[in-house]
């Protein structure tokens, strides 16, 4: 008998429908992969399990938890289950813990609550289910508070929360997508393991398709609330009798198609980019390198100690050199917080270099004043990871999309400024019709066209991508990245794209950088490193990303 | 008070609706018209000339010749008050100015430029904060001799590190999105991009602000006159009117009664008003519709 | 944490020293000779010189900003032009008058307005939320002084419980001191009460769309025990700044209504010395309430640590 049965459910907030006629269920010791995009209603049906839905929501259908009727149950009823047979982990680790109380109070509560336990013995077991999830009470006594934890670790401590009364259901809601790749795999790990302990039924729910699979005895596939498709893990990607199957499947395993730049003769003569295009005459020859990075480092001062003394810097970024070619691809990769952004502001000259020099088209760009940067910044420019916040949202899409044309030596007119943004918005695969939208009226797919747009008006030799699909459903994602393969092959411009994803280094790039705690600890051909990493920090990147082929490979042979 | 800052302009169609649905906004608005209206309108009418003082008719009880009564000279308290609110919106409207004026591009440079002047500027904040209004407005009229002038002044100056503080919170705010970064790389400095991309994004939290310290201003102003360091007789004013009603308490109530409704009539509708811009721009809130 | 608190106290230190300037600067430029006034109409100007140099007001300006701070420190605000008495007894005995009637109007405003907005924040947008913000909107709008002339004609000419003013001292006994400062501690106290429930609600409520507040519900608290468990205590720092924004609209507000209730008050002495010119004692009250604020905003700095670990650092 499954432990946790939903029938039918459908659920409403407002006058808006959620979710249609979900039907899902768990059996004890199961793990239950829920996938979606988002907006597909999958977080929505976890939390009506939980109960915990705003009050305006509406459910209708039969939900049923160890033999109790959820929607049917008092408050009072649910209080008792919530934290005790059913445990919740969610997506923000950051924000997810109290910041006014200490780890051991947050876990403790729980089991005081519940098993109405004494003090001592709760911290007692909240200091046993601490050291389970990997902080040992040496480097993480119980007075720790959440801002002295990192990310992962913060994710830990909500785990043990939720596993803290060892609940027969857990409910994961994205659990990792905060996380980098290398915590990812280390938080799936202890969720596994928990798992089969105590014989809990899981509940996980991610967009990511590779995660779930690698993760899941079964897994049930949403859309727009209603459910797709829904069965074992292998049979169901292996078969992908369903159409949105098939189409999640591929653009998880998507690979754009590369060409070598080949300008098209149309391209350049452009009325509208004459200004720009004349530029490409005094061209600097191919040897010297677009980019070079020159022992660069970058230091932060120190946490202040006490009133006069700091601690020691933090080297965000230390003795870094690197070149880039015109028209190469370029991947950075490495864990959040290794210093791959600071880097790239300081490419873009966003930020200034603690020592060491910066070179672009040979010209020296750290330490410079802005008026002097102006030719640099007309040939480079960034595309950011969050569609939604690099806009404006009060001006217009011409007037976004047309910002870097502030860089020209010879203002446009009006007209002019319209016809170069009209025919950027058209090379990113939108019309002249969006110029007058604002940002709010686009997708998140969308925006990120918006964004490259804005970013090759000048035609830049270099951009600056940031996690630039990191934000973006996988069907989007697989479209942008065909957009970047895209220009690539027909402006010629290179590219350095930031990412901790090896999937999005795998498909667009030509090489990879491996930057870890604020070097670079390896570099090679993009295939090469990928196959065959040599560095610690490299193989940790490619053992943790996580690989639908692999994952389907695995479970294939395990369910047969 | 967090506010959405963000309000795309093609939204303004649907703010509009929202607005007209938005009850305590629209009786915020109505009334802070009318009372708007009536100062309008004294320089133009009033029931009777509240300069000529007919002590035959001193402390009458409302009646229909004076609904409102008269005070110990004969004047009528209605015109007094419909004359005493030109003096109150006008010293709390120049106030905000004052501070919006000053107090706005203080903030906006302590965001941009952050460091040492944020730090210079925020302590100079704190010693303005220091000094409570009251009490700066006190030494400031113990030096230029009491007045509506001085009045605004005081208000107006402890208005300044009320809007840079806003601003500053608002543009700090505004700073690490990556649309400022991408006007970076655009080339744009740092005066531009707060010209173009911070202010539209902090005016709505700006206006709120403003509101409240306008209502603000009228309770000041109305304790500044009260205790005779606001508009000097003959010009009437809120304050003061109830400061000379405060003797005849006894025999004519009236006379404290309705200038000190008048104060709260306003200030009520300007913080409805202020609460419903909140509102109404922030989506958040719609839930208490 | 101490260096959180060193960076509080030497901003505190400064506000204080540049405060103490700006006082002395404003009161230098004052209109008016206080020998002259000290003296009156017909004295010589020998005599007039001769008690300027006793006072010390023909030494240069540094040297005499040096000597009143010097003397601040120690207490010796010097001697009151128009009385002839140290301003120190002056000022104690008026501090006997509005420190406990700011005290009590806090205790009382904040005693009202935590419960309140705490109980209006659990009831969201139900009726018991709606009247309780409704009563406060119209209270923020009362101006405490017309408030006071209410609470008078009601108390004090109709229901003649408590008397319409003035003070008979601390030594006419506890009781009738008590009740002379009753009525000015509530028309002091509930316009602030309104604005700071108001404040308490909105903390209340933004802490309560916090991620936090979900995984305690998570663990299976009920609502209202989340409330006081895990939201109270985050929401208390907007609160706090507000108190300490208060304190400084309170002794403001204590000039006024010591006014209204003619209370031989800080506010009173501060209104008569103007009026006579008799600067050292402007001087000294004005320093006096303006440390008073700063002192109080250094307090509320340092409840923040005691609220959030996050200032408080790891030692």
């Amino acid at each position: 008998m499954s432990l946790l049965e939903i029938e039918n459910l459908s659920l409403t907030i407002g006058n808006r429908s959620i979710l249609k006629d979900v039907d899902l269920s768990v059996a004890p010791g199961e793990v239950v992969g829920l996938v979606g995009e988002s907006g597909s209603g999958k977080s929505m049906t976890a939390m009506t399990v939980m109960q915990l839905l705003p009050f305006t929501a509406e459910a209708a259908g039969s939900v049923r938890f160890d033999g109790i009727d959820i929607l049917a149950a008092t408050e009072d009823q649910m209080c008792a289950l919530r934290g005790d047979d059913i445990g919740m982990v969610f997506q923000e680790p950051m924000t997810a813990l109290n910041p006014v109380k200490t780890i051991g109070e947050q876990v403790a509560e729980g089991i005081r609550w519940h098993t109405r336990a004494g003090r001592a013995e709760a911290e007692e077991r909240a200091r046993k289910i601490l050291d389970r999830v990997g902080l040992p009470e040496a480097k993480f006594p119980l007075t720790r508070y959440p801002h002295e934890l990192s990310g992962g670790q913060r994710q830990r401590v909500v785990i043990a929360i939720a596993c803290a009364l060892k609940p027969k259901l857990l409910i994961a809601d994205e659990p990792t997508t905060a996380l980098d790749v290398v915590l990812q795999a280390q938080i799936l790990d202890l969720l596994r393991d928990l798992v089969h302990e105590n014989n809990m039924g899981l509940l996980l729910i991610s967009h990511d398709l590779a995660v779930v699979t690698e993760m899941s005895d079964r897994i049930t596939i949403m859309r727009h609330g209603e459910v797709m498709e829904a069965g074992e893990t292998a049979q169901t990607l292996s078969g992908q009798v369903h159409p949105y199957t098939r189409q999640l499947a591929l653009a998880s395993m998507h690979v754009p198609k590369r060409r070598p730049f080949s300008p098209l003769a149309g391209e350049m003569s452009s009325n509208a980019t004459e200004g720009v295009a004349s530029e490409r005459n005094v061209d600097t020859p191919n040897k010297t390198p677009l980019v070079s990075v020159e022992n660069v480092s970058r230091l932060y001062p120190g946490r202040r100690t006490s009133f006069f003394g700091r601690g020691t810097p933090i080297h965000a970024v230390d003795d870094v050199s690197l070149d880039i070619a015109p028209a190469q691809s370029v991947a950075l990769v490495g864990r959040s917080g290794c210093g791959k952004s600071t880097l790239a502001r300081m490419i873009l000259a966003l930020d200034k270099p603690s020592a060491g020099a910066i070179r672009f088209r040979g010209e020296t760009i750290s330490h410079r004043d802005e008026a002097e940067l102006k030719p640099a910044r007309r040939n480079m420019q960034v595309v950011f990871q969050d569609p939604y916040g690099s806009f404006d949202p009060r001006q217009k899409v011409e007037k976004l999309v047309a910002e870097p044309l502030h860089l020209l030596e010879k203002k446009p007119t009006p007209a002019e400024r319209r016809e170069m943004a009209a025919h950027a918005l058209h090379e990113v695969g939108l019309g002249s019709a969006d110029l007058d939208k604002y940002p709010h009226e686009f997708s998140g797919g969308q925006r990120q066209r918006l964004s490259i747009a804005r970013a090759i008006i000048t035609r830049p030799r270099l951009i600056v991508a940031d996690e630039p699909v990191s934000a973006l459903d996988v069907s989007i994602r697989a479209q942008i990245l065909d957009l970047f393969a895209d220009l690539n092959a027909r402006l010629g411009v290179a590219y350095l794209f930031i990412t901790h994803d090896l999937t999005v280094a795998r498909a667009i790039t030509d090489e990879v950088l491996v930057m870890h705690e604020g070097r670079i600890v390896e570099r090679g051909a993009t295939k090469e490193i990928l196959d065959r990493p040599q560095s610690e920090a490299a193989k940790a990147l490619v053992a943790a990303a996580p690989d639908l082929h692999r994952a389907l490979a695995r479970k294939m042979q395990e369910q047969g | 008070m967090t506010l959405q800052t963000e309000i795309p302009r093609e939204k303004l169609a649907s703010l509009a609706t929202r607005a007209l649905h938005h009850k305590s906004f629209i009786a915020g608005f109505l009334v802070a018209m009318l009372v708007a209206g009536m100062a309008a309108l004294s320089f133009l009418w009033t029931p009777y000339d509240v300069t000529r003082l007919v002590i035959s008719d001193k402390l009458l009880a409302p009646s229909a010749a004076h609904w409102f009564g008269t005070d110990h000279f004969g004047r009528d308290v209605l015109s007094m008050i419909m004359v005493g609110a030109r003096n109150s919106i006008a010293v709390a409207l120049v106030a905000v100015g004052i501070g919006m004026g000053i107090g706005v591009p203080l903030g906006c440079w302590a965001a941009a430029r952050g460091g040492l002047v944020d730090e210079v500027l925020m302590r100079l904040n704190d010693l303005v904060f220091a000094f409570p209004a009251l009490l700066s407005a006190i030494m400031i009229t113990a030096i230029f001799g009491p007045g509506a002038i001085n009045a605004i002044i005081a208000i107006g100056i402890f208005n300044i590190p009320v809007f840079a503080r806003v601003a500053r919170a608002g543009a700090l705010a505004i700073w690490p999105r990556e649309y400022i970064l991408a006007a970076r790389a655009a080339g744009k400095g740092k005066a531009l991009i707060t010209l173009e991309h911070v202010l539209p994004n902090i005016a709505t939290l700006l206006l709120v602000q403003g509101t409240i310290q306008f209502a603000l201003g009228i309770l000041a102003e109305a304790s500044l006159s009260y205790v005779g360091l606001g508009a000097q007789p003959p010009m009437p004013s809120w304050g003061r009117m109830l400061f000379e009603a405060q003797t005849r308490m006894a025999q004519a109530p009236w006379m404290a009664v309705f200038p000190g409704m008048a104060i709260v009539i306003t200030v009520l509708a300007l913080n409805l008003l202020g609460d419903g811009v909140a509102d109404i721009l922030d989506p958040k809130s719609r839930r208490r519709r | 944490m101490t260096a959180y608190l060193l960076k509080r106290v030497a901003i505190a230190f400064a506000t204080l020293v540049l405060a103490s300037v700006v006082v002395f600067a404003v009161l230098e430029i004052l209109p008016g000779d206080p020998a002259r006034l000290m003296l009156g109409m017909n004295a010589s100007a020998e005599q007039v010189e001769q008690v300027r140099t006793q006072m010390g007001l023909n030494d240069p300006l540094l040297l005499r900003y040096f000597h009143w701070i010097g003397n601040l420190a120690v207490l010796d605000f010097g001697r009151s032009y128009t009385y002839s008495v140290p301003v120190i007894d002056l000022v104690r005995e008026r501090v006997a008058v509005s420190l406990p009637l700011a005290l009590i109007a806090l205790a009382l405003s904040t005693m009202i307005a935590i419960p309140v907005g705490l109980y209006a924040a659990s009831r969201q947008g139900r009726l018991g939320d709606t009247v309780s913000m409704g009563a406060s909107q119209v209270g923020v709008a009362v101006p405490n002084f017309w408030f006071a002339l209410l609470l008078i004609y009601l108390f004090a000419v109709w229901l003649k419980w408590v008397p319409a003013g003035g003070f008979p001292g601390w030594s006419a006994g506890i009781w009738p001191a008590l009740k002379a400062l009753i009525l000015p501690a509530i028309a002091l106290a509930l316009p602030q009460a309104a604005i700071l429930a108001r404040v308490t609600r909105q903390a209340l409520i933004e802490v309560l769309s916090e991620d936090y507040i979900r995984t305690a519900r998570a663990k299976g608290m009920p609502y209202r025990t989340v409330l006081w468990r895990h939201a109270l205590r985050n929401a208390m720092i907007p609160v706090l700044t507000i108190l300490g924004l208060q304190f400084a609209f309170l002794l403001a507000g204590t000039i006024i209504i010591e006014n209204v209730f003619y209370l031989p008050g800080l506010g009173r002495l501060i209104f008569q010395a103007i009026t006579q010119r008799d600067l050292i004692v402007v001087e000294s009250v004005v320093m006096l309430l303006v440390a008073t604020v700063i002192l109080v905003n250094l307090l509320v700095d340092f409840s923040y640590a005691v609220v959030d670990p996050r200032l408080r650092g790891r030692s």
